[in-house]
């Protein structure tokens, strides 16, 4: 059997930092779960200690996991040229590839108090945020409304049009990354509103886990997102 | 044309047919006080305010699902019509001290459409299991068939002309505080072993193969 001796690398959209190994001869990079910057329960009294433990050893894992067999199985169908294996996997791929990309993001939107979680956003981006939303509170007030609003599971995000040049408010469903509501949307601060991402703590209300979220959202982090995109 | 079967819902909030600690150990309490409390009780006061005043005031609930369907592009009362609906078929679909595997006509039906209730059992598992996100998985009934259906959010058979017979909640919290660690693959288990109303069934069955003669 050939062995494949080229690397194929999938980079995800927006993604720098994803640890990856090879998985024995076959040449497909494979993922691995990123380490949180903090400790689990560094974000409280906004997100439980418990939540974030099991959000990043369970859901997200689980992402990583299922992810990786899905690519080992695309890798053999494509080997194969069995195409109707290929159109089946993409469901299990955008659903767990999505999850990883996702939460990847979302680890490094948050942050602790003491680490700048919750600082309004300066420069560039803070300048932007006021020309098109008002006032940061008129982005948070829109943001918290549409991820409330979401039914179902699903993420509410703040993106910038490369494009366009302008920043925008939408929602994804399920684990569908912002690049999936347009090819030119890179993702700055993504608020997971899936029910796990909240229900040991605040149970059924979803409002109240989004007025908290945003003490400690890493403006930080987006800000550099921002300007590196708008260079 | 898909009537409702045995479970007719309308707006008020129904409890379940059994007291909300009754169905311990396999759905806590705490679950049910939530779950029906709160999550089922907001969606028919939600449903309530959102209908006032419009043409669908007064509506049978089913009428409300199938008239905002919409082929897929949901008008907004859906989410809380078909859910409210979802959850009262939902509770009507367990009891105390139920699951495992049925008898009679139903076993019979089961065994002819699925080749055993080991396959039946298999293929609900894995619906349920795999509904990607939040959904429901159902045993559902059309052009005298048997058929396991899964759907994502508050969508129902009754839209997709198909009877509902037995109904799984797969959204997060109907699980999420009995079953630590994200573990769905447990409560589907817990469900399909020890909860499942088969009476419920029966009737509802009975009543579709009425509605489609």
């Amino acid at each position: 059997m050939a062995i494949r001796s080229v690397l194929s690398t999938r980079t995800l959209s927006g993604l720098k930092e994803t640890s990856s190994k090879l998985l024995g001869f076959r040449g497909i990079q494979t993922f691995t779960l990123p380490d949180l910057p903090y400790d689990y329960s560094a974000l409280e009294p906004a997100i439980s200690g418990e939540i974030m433990q099991i959000h990043h050893q369970k859901h997200h894992q689980t992402y990583v996991t299922n992810y990786n067999n899905a690519l080992e199985q695309l890798d053999q169908a494509v080997n194969k040229g069995d195409a109707s294996t290929v159109v089946k996997l993409h469901s299990a791929i955008k659903f767990n590839g999505g999850g990883h990309v996702n939460h990847s993001i979302f680890w490094k939107n948050l942050a602790p108090v003491n680490q700048g979680g919750g600082e309004p956003p300066k420069g560039a981006l803070g300048g932007a945020i006021d020309t098109h939303f008002g006032s940061l509170e008129g982005l948070v007030k829109k943001m918290s409304a549409e991820g409330a609003a979401l039914q179902g599971s699903g993420w509410v995000w703040l993106g910038l049009d490369k494009e366009l040049k302008k920043l925008v408010v939408d929602t994804t469903a399920n684990q569908d990354p912002l690049v999936t509501k347009g090819a030119s949307l890179v993702p700055l601060v993504g608020i997971d509103v899936w029910e796990h991402a909240y229900y040991l703590q605040y149970k059924n209300v979803r409002p109240d886990y989004l007025k908290n979220v945003w003490k400690v959202i890493n403006w930080k982090y987006a800000s550099e997102v921002y300007e590196s995109e708008c260079k | 044309m898909a009537a409702s079967a045995a479970v007719t819902a309308n707006y008020v909030l129904k409890p379940p047919p059994y007291p909300l600690d009754a169905l311990e150990p396999h759905m806590s309490k705490q679950t049910l006080e939530f779950h029906w409390g709160k999550h089922h009780r907001a969606y028919v006061d939600n449903l309530k305010k959102q209908v006032l005043g419009s043409e669908l005031e007064g509506k049978p609930l089913e009428h409300i699902i199938q008239n905002t369907y919409n082929n897929g592009d949901l008008l907004p009362p859906f989410n809380n019509a078909a859910q409210a609906w979802n959850h009262e078929f939902f509770w009507e679909s367990m009891k105390p001290g139920g699951g495992g595997k049925p008898s009679g006509e139903l076993l019979a039906l089961l065994e002819r459409d699925f080749t055993s209730y080991e396959k039946f059992y298999d293929e609900f598992n894995a619906a349920a299991a795999t509904q990607f996100g939040a959904g429901w998985a159902w045993l559902a009934y059309a052009d005298n068939k048997l058929k396991v259906v899964k759907t994502p959010n508050a969508v129902n058979p009754l839209v997709l002309g198909s009877f509902p017979l037995l109904t799984i909640d797969v959204w997060e919290h109907a699980y999420y505080l009995d079953f630590q660690q994200n573990r769905r693959p447990d409560y589907i288990k817990t469900f399909m072993n020890n909860l499942v109303s088969w009476e419920a069934v029966s009737s509802r069955l009975e009543a579709a193969k009425a509605a489609s003669s």
